[in-house]
C-alpha cells in the first residue's frame, strides 16, 4: 500500500488534473531552487546585478504559488478527492506555503547583499565567506526534499529530514565566528549584522525543506510526523514500508 | 555547485528507480522481503460492545455464495456504512440482519448474527419480533397506500395495541423524528403517495422508527432523491444516531463519508476492510478499498 500512483483513475481528466498540479509543484521548486542558488552566490561574490536579478524574480514565485492554490481549490470542489488523492492535494498546498517562504528567504539573502554591496564591496576579508558552506548545505537539503516529493520516496525524505541538524549546527559555528569578528572589528558590525541574518534566512530555508519532507511522508504513508524525532519518524515509515 | 545544477532536473514518474546520492540510505531501507510476507496485518477493526456480532456469515443464493465468511461487529448508536461496488453484497449483508430474504426461496444465511445475545439465525427466532426490532428502509419510498397518519399507525397496531389519544401521540412523535411533522400536520388524512420523493422516503423511516426499534436498516435511502431532499436525509440519520443503531448501504461514497462513523468496504462478496470512516477515506490500509474511493476501481 505504499506505492501511489497519480495515474489509473477511471476519469482520464482527473488523471491530468493531478499531474499537472504536480508537475507545477516542481516546476515552481526549481524555479525556487534556482533563486536561492542565485542569492548565495550573489552574496558569496557580492554581485549585486545578480542580487537584484533575485529581488526582481520573487514575485514568479509568488504567482506560481497562487495558481497552484487556486488549481487545489478546484480540484477539492470538483473531485472531493479520497485517500491518496486528498493527502496529494493537502500536501501540495503545504509545500508550496513552504516553497513560497523558502523564495522570500532568498529574496532576503539578496537585499542583505544589496546593502553588503553598497557598504564596501567584494573584499576577501569580509565576513560573507562564513555562510558559503551553509548556504551549499541548505541548497542541497532543498533538492533533495523536491526529489523524494518528486518520487514521493518517503524514505528519502526521512533522510533528508535528518540531515537539518548538521544544518544547525554550521549556523551556531558561523554566529560564533560573526560574533568573534565583530568583536574584533567594531566599524563592521553593520555588515557583520546582514551576513548574520542571511546566514538565519538560510537555517530558516533548512527548516523549511525539513516541513516538505514532512509532507511527503504525510502523503506517501499517511502519517503525521510534524513535531516529533527523527527516531519516531524512521520507526514509523519502516513499519509502513513493511506493511 | 553552478547554479545550473541547482536547478530542477528529476525525474517526474513515481517510483522509478532512484538517482538521488546514497546520503543515509542504507539506514533507511525497508525490512528485508522475508517479513513482507508474513500473515498481512488485519484490515478489519474490532468494535467494543457491538449491538451486532457477525460471525462467519454465509449467504447463498440457491448454490451461489453471495458472501463468503464475513466477521464484523456494527456498533451500538453509531452508523455504519456499507460501501462496494454493484454486486459486492452489501445489500445482501444488510438485509440478513432482519432476514428480509427469507421472503424469497431459495434464499438462506449460515453463521451467526448475534443481536442482544440471541442469534437471529435462528429457526426458531420470531420474525415479527425481529423486525420490530431492526427496522428496514428501501431505496425506493414504498408509503403504504393509505393515509398518512395510517401509514405511521399500520406498523404500530401490530405490535401494540395504544388508545387513540396514545396513537396519535406516537405518529406526531414519528413524524417529528423523521423531521416531516411540519411538513405534514395539516394533511395526515391525505395519501401518503401524494407527497414528494423526499417526503415519501421521510415517510418510511418514520414509519420504521414508529414500532420504536433499536436497529435502523437503510438500503440507499437517498439514491432517488434530489440533493436537497438527501441533505435532510441525512441530517435526519445523524439525529437519529443518539436513539439508533444504524447501518446504511450506500453507493455514493461522499454520503458514507459524510454521516458515518465506521465504513465497511466490499467486495466479491468479502468484507475486504472495517474501519473507522475517516481512516477508510484519508488512509486506507488496503489497496482494493483505495482504488475504490479514489476511483481507480475497474
Amino acid at each position: 500500500m505504499d506505492k501511489i500512483s497519480i495515474g489509473q483513475h477511471i476519469s482520464h481528466q482527473f488523471n491530468v488534473a493531478l499531474e499537472d498540479i504536480r508537475n507545477r509543484v516542481l516546476t515552481m521548486g526549481g524555479l525556487v531552487e534556482q533563486q536561492l542558488a542565485d542569492a548565495i552566490r550573489a552574496l558569496v561574490n557580492v554581485d549585486a546585478t545578480l542580487a537584484e536579478t533575485v529581488v526582481r524574480g520573487d514575485y514568479k514565485v509568488n504567482a506560481q504559488e497562487v495558481a497552484i492554490d487556486d488549481e487545489c481549490v478546484q480540484i477539492l470542489a470538483r473531485r472531493q478527492p479520497a485517500a491518496s488523492d486528498l493527502r496529494l492535494i493537502i500536501a501540495v498546498i503545504k509545500t508550496i506555503t513552504d516553497l513560497e517562504r523558502i523564495g522570500d528567504e532568498a529574496e532576503r539573502i539578496a537585499r542583505m547583499t544589496l546593502s553588503l554591496a553598497e557598504a564596501g564591496g567584494d573584499d576577501k576579508r569580509n565576513p560573507h565567506y562564513y555562510i558559503e558552506h551553509l548556504g551549499e548545505q541548505v541548497k542541497h537539503m532543498l533538492h533533495e526534499s523536491l526529489d523524494a516529493f518528486a518520487r514521493m520516496d518517503a524514505e528519502a525524505a526521512v533522510a533528508v529530514w535528518g540531515q537539518d541538524f548538521k544544518a544547525d549546527q554550521e549556523y551556531e559555528a558561523i554566529t560564533r565566528q560573526l560574533m568573534t569578528y565583530m568583536m574584533e572589528n567594531p566599524p563592521s558590525i553593520p555588515r557583520a549584522l546582514d551576513v548574520m541574518w542571511s546566514a538565519r534566512a538560510l537555517g530558516r530555508i533548512g527548516d523549511r525543506s525539513r516541513n516538505i519532507c514532512e509532507y511527503v511522508i504525510y502523503l506517501v504513508h499517511g502519517k503525521d510526523v510534524r513535531h516529533t524525532s527523527l527516531e519516531h519518524m524512521e520507526k514509523e515509515v519502516r513499519e509502513q514500508s513493511g506493511r | 555547485m553552478s547554479s545550473k545544477e541547482g536547478t530542477l532536473s528529476f525525474q517526474l514518474t513515481a517510483n522509478t528507480e532512484p538517482q538521488r546520492s546514497t546520503v543515509g540510505k542504507k539506514e533507511y531501507n525497508a525490512p528485508p522481503a522475508v517479513e513482507d510476507v508474513t500473515e498481512e496485518p488485519s484490515s478489519l477493526i474490532d468494535i467494543a460492545n457491538p449491538k451486532i456480532l457477525i460471525k462467519d456469515l454465509n449467504f447463498f443464493y440457491g448454490k451461489y455464495r453471495a458472501l463468503e465468511n464475513i466477521n464484523m461487529q456494527i456498533a451500538e448508536k453509531k452508523v455504519t456504512a456499507f460501501i462496494g461496488p454493484s454486486g459486492c453484497g452489501k445489500s445482501t449483508l444488510l438485509r440478513s440482519f432482519n432476514r428480509i430474504y427469507e421472503l424469497y426461496p431459495d434464499q438462506r444465511a449460515t453463521g451467526t448474527i448475534m443481536l442482544d445475545g440471541a442469534n437471529v439465525l435462528e429457526k426458531r427466532q420470531d420474525l415479527n419480533l425481529l423486525r420490530a426490532k431492526i427496522g428496514m428502509v428501501f431505496q425506493k419510498p414504498t408509503p403504504f397506500p393509505m393515509s398518512i397518519y395510517d401509514n405511521i399507525a399500520f406498523g404500530i397496531r401490530l405490535y401494540e395495541k395504544l388508545s387513540r389519544a396514545e396513537m396519535a401521540d406516537r405518529v406526531e412523535w414519528a413524524l417529528s423524528k423523521a423531521a416531516l411533522w411540519n411538513e405534514v400536520k395539516d394533511k395526515l388524512k391525505q395519501s401518503g403517495a401524494r407527497l414528494s420523493g423526499g417526503q415519501q422516503q421521510r415517510l418510511c423511516i418514520a414509519r420504521a422508527i414508529a414500532v420504536k426499534p433499536e436497529v435502523l436498516l437503510l438500503d440507499e435511502p437517498a439514491s432517488a432523491l434530489d440533493p436537497i431532499s438527501t441533505a435532510h436525509i441525512e441530517e435526519l440519520i445523524d439525529e437519529l444516531k443518539a436513539d439508533y443503531t444504524i447501518v446504511i448501504v450506500t453507493h455514493n461514497m461522499q454520503q458514507a463519508a459524510r454521516v458515518s462513523d465506521y465504513t465497511a468496504f466490499m467486495y466479491l462478496g468479502r468484507l475486504i476492510e472495517f474501519d473507522d470512516t475517516n481512516t477508510i477515506f484519508t488512509n486506507p490500509r488496503r489497496k482494493e478499498t483505495e482504488d475504490y474511493i479514489t476511483g481507480r476501481y475497474g
